[in-house]
């Protein structure tokens, strides 16, 4: 049973913020949830699949997040609660329909929860996807605690309905993955019948009627926000200072306050309700001081939106001064911590605060320069550092400045020392596919370089799918590569359209990477990766052959799904004397070049050394030693 | 048992594919179960892949605290590899911070590409002297390699840190927690681990 159906009500559980929210959607009775994976909001739609058969709900990994939202929607137009969830950058790519369905409108309650990842810990920027929510004029709630994580899931059902239109919701990394103690309500065990009312079609138009009543029902949404519990202030009756802030910033600013001693000066004013603003709750506070702080993670969205708010209602409100991110009091980018709100407060305040003294600062320092960085690598025993080995050393022979553009996902590492530094370019998911389609196409002006896109096989169904077909369309000329691991391994193993298997535990007909490819009359090849002269001699036969877009699988499946289902094929040691180490003409080629971490140095002896606690015996380094000083001996 | 701070911040600290995640879990949810606030912040979006990685655990008796430590503010590290600790306290110690680590490198590819350099232990421990209340050395990954798996180092660990109370949970606690979550067969390894764990701390002579 997953810990988020668990039927006890009052129990207190430490849940992650997304396991909350999965949990308030199972009380607020949703029946089916849709989405394609994303740090940080993954495990919202993972854990609704865990609960999925003793829940009776229906739970999809959409192939991506456009996708889900519209199975979300078809559920909410037939009278069935359903959840969406992606990472901001999903978003962009759900935009299109999203700005659509305001619209057009819901029936059952519609959530659309998105993550976002200030800091970008695992994302390829730190966007702000709550500008969104102004944008579709849709309302935003941001929770604050992971019990209010639930709590507000809940809520988001009831006012999604009583609007007849999407509820947004925002997350942030120190709420979706972060832990906290949670309390379990209710589960609801009915379920609506689902049923589709033809006489209401389901449409944008007419636009100049529906934009009109998208207006008015902000209008209901700030009269209802007033009132929410969700936005509260504790702190003197008059303040010398209030700290309005949302979502994460709640917990960092309370701690600020009492780290600074600042309790009977400053007061803080927590919205939960984000967009429309409850806009007589804020000016009532407004009214109560003349200093107002701002904490709130990525962009200035409170902040901007507080102090249009503030220009309107000036001659009541009287002059205020505003601190935050314009001011430089809180940083622009980057996730918010107390640290970053004692600062502002000591700033503002000009007061002392001392974190440590300088002699421990001066200690602390000469660590920090002792401690070595830990740069991202591959696993060991990733099947994606014999692949690119292979499109280095292939491109290396090939000799004409040939180059990879990159995507998303694990693979993302190419673009560091991990992956040789291969991969020249990465944007969003299947921008490797679709740049290589626009460089492809160069050669008419004088372009001679050979392209190697990457892409993974999740992403091949997400985006890169309309970029290969855009290249045979357009005849365009270069190598997309298809880096087959069997899953959606950055996100934790998801399964997509090319594994065989749904989120819901079902057999289904694989989607065959191969046999799209060949619809599209791509010339497609498959290779092992671990077979290194057998794959560069493909893309060297590639690299040489005729124009078109060519595909070439690089099929083997990730290290970590391996090592769960299967023992490690090798046990390995270094030879010592037929290691050269230091003297090695290839300069230690295993670890200067290779860099597989379980490859180390032997400090004494200078020679290559297999660290055991790291090693998975995939065997694979044996291969790439000059003088077979790598020995595997197989398990039995 | 430490009753007067609150919250009690806790960090495990360590690299990509050792089990910190899991332990702090563990350790937080036993902690809920005894009437605690705990708020967990870890960083994992990387931990598959050789990244540093720490989870600040933060109990208290008052109130769900930030998922945070502020800077300087820890009360025990707990340390999965040797200089992580370093990385840790460069950040979050004081002089009362009390220090567990495990002895056994992990090395960064850029030191075995010879980019960086790993510091030798006798400058670790130098540097952890100046930066803590006290530090306890702990060969777990040894003792885990001859019980069978590196992995049931970080169990060597928490046995260790749970023999210390330093936090308001019991041996005893913890194991109710791990029985609800391994098989007989798991269990018992683990809690062979923890035992380990105390005994290498006994052998350290605290008290
Ligand atoms: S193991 Fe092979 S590649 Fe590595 S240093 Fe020794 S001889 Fe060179
Ligand atoms: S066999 Fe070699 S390449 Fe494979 S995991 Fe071990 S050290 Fe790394």
């Amino acid at each position: 049973m997953s810990i988020i159906s668990l039927n006890e009500p009052d129990k207190e559980l430490l849940l992650m913020g997304n396991e909350a929210m999965a949990r308030g959607a199972l009380e607020a009775g949703v029946s089916v949830a849709a989405a394609y994976p994303g740090t940080p909001s993954s495990e919202i739609i993972a854990s609704l699949a865990e609960a999925a058969e003793d829940m009776g709900i229906y739970v999809e990994w959409s192939v991506n997040e456009k996708v889900a939202l519209e199975v979300a929607a078809a559920a909410s137009f037939s009278g069935l609660r359903a959840i969406c969830a992606m990472k901001q950058n999903g978003l962009n790519v759900a935009s299109d329909f999203l700005l659509n369905l305001n619209l057009i409108g819901t029936q059952a309650g519609l959530l659309l929860v998105v993550c976002d990842d200030p800091s970008s810990h695992s994302s390829s920027n730190e966007q702000d996807s709550r500008l969104f929510s102004k944008m579709a004029d849709l309302p935003l709630l941001e929770p604050a605690t992971f019990q209010e994580a639930k709590e507000m899931v809940k809520w988001a059902f009831t006012l999604s309905e009583s609007i007849e239109n999407v509820c947004m919701m925002r997350g942030v990394t120190r709420i979706s993955h972060a832990r906290g103690n949670v309390i379990l309500g209710e589960l609801p065990r009915r379920k609506a019948r689902p049923y589709f009312n033809k006489e209401k079609q389901r449409v944008t138009h007419p636009v100049n009627q529906k934009h009109p009543l998208l207006h008015e029902s902000l209008d209901r949404l700030r009269e209802i926000f007033n009132g929410s519990p969700f936005n509260q202030y504790a702190g003197p009756e008059k303040a010398e200072l209030i700290i309005m802030t949302c979502g994460s910033g709640w917990l960092y600013a309370q701690e600020a306050v009492e780290l600074t001693g600042l309790d009977d000066m400053v007061g803080i004013l927590k919205i939960g309700t984000t967009w429309p603003l409850p806009e007589k709750l804020i000016l009532e506070y407004l009214k109560r001081t003349e200093k107002v702080l701002f904490v709130e993670e990525v962009d200035p969205f409170l902040e901007g939106n507080v102090k249009e708010l503030a220009a309107d209602f000036m001659r009541q409100i009287g002059p205020k001064t505003f601190f935050g991110k314009k001011s430089h009091h809180i940083p622009f980018f980057g996730e918010m911590n107390s640290d970053r709100v004692v600062d502002a407060l000591t700033q503002i305040f000009d007061m002392e605060y001392t974190f440590a003294t300088p002699a421990y600062e001066a200690s602390a320092k000469k660590a920090e320069m002792m401690v070595p960085n830990r740069v991202l690598g591959f696993c060991p025993g990733c099947p994606h550092r014999a692949s690119l080995w292979s499109i280095k050393s292939a491109l290396e022979l090939d000799d004409r400045e040939g180059f990879v553009t990159g995507d998303i996902g694990c693979y993302a590492l190419a673009r560091n020392t991990a992956g040789y530094e291969l991969s020249k370019t990465s944007g969003a998911m299947g921008t490797g596919t679709g740049l290589a389609s626009g460089f492809g196409k160069l050669s008419r002006f004088g372009f001679s370089q050979p392209i190697i896109s990457l892409c993974g096989d999740s992403t091949f169904f997400h985006a890169a799918l309309p970029a290969l077909t855009n290249a045979h369309f357009n005849n365009s000329n270069f190598i997309m590569v298809i880096l087959d691991n069997s899953a959606t391994a950055m996100t934790g193993f998801q399964p997509h359209p090319g594994v065989g298997i749904n989120a819901m535990g079902e057999t289904v007909l694989p989607v065959e990477i191969e046999g799209v490819c060949q619809a599209l009359e791509a010339k497609v090849e498959v290779t092992d990766p671990f077979d290194l002269e057998g794959t560069r001699q493909k893309l060297l036969d590639m690299l040489e052959g005729p124009g078109g877009a060519k595909v070439l699988i690089m099929r083997r499946k990730c290290a970590l799904l391996r090592l769960k289902e299967e023992k490690p094929p090798y046990r390995m040691h270094i030879d010592a004397e037929l290691c050269l180490g230091k003297d090695c003409g290839c300069n230690r080629f295993c670890t200067r070049t290779f860099k597989c971490p379980g490859l180390i140095v032997d400090q004494e002896t200078g020679k290559a050394k297999i660290d055991e606690v790291i090693c998975v015996g995939c065997g694979l380094c044996a291969e790439i030693c000059p003088t077979g000083a790598i020995v595997r001996e197989e398990t039995a | 048992m430490n009753e007067v701070k609150d919250p009690y911040n806790l960090i495990i600290t360590g690299v990509g594919g050792q089990g910190n995640v899991l332990s702090s879990q563990l350790i937080g949810q036993t902690l809920v179960n005894k009437g605690f606030f705990v708020t967990i912040g870890e960083t994992y979006g990387a931990s598959q892949r050789g990244g540093a990685v720490m989870s600040h655990i933060r109990i208290s008796k008052k109130k769900q605290q930030s998922p945070l430590i502020p800077r300087n503010k820890s009360d025990v590290v707990v340390a999965l590899e040797p200089v992580e600790s370093l990385r840790v306290l460069a950040a979050y110690g004081n002089p009362e911070v009390v220090v567990l680590v495990n002895t056994r490198p992990i090395y960064p590819v850029d030191v075995t590409a010879e980019k960086e350099i790993y510091p030798k232990m006798e400058d670790i421990k130098k540097a952890l002297d100046e930066l803590s209340g006290q530090v306890y050395y702990i060969d777990a990954t040894e003792k885990a390699m001859q019980m069978g798996s590196p992995i049931l180092s970080n169990m060597i660990m928490i046995g260790a840190l749970l023999e210390l109370e330093l936090i308001p949970l019991s041996t005893a606690n913890f194991i109710e927690t791990l029985a609800a979550r391994f098989d007989q067969k798991g269990l018992e390894v683990n809690v062979s681990a923890l035992e380990e764990g105390r005994k290498a701390i006994q052998l350290a002579g605290h008290g």
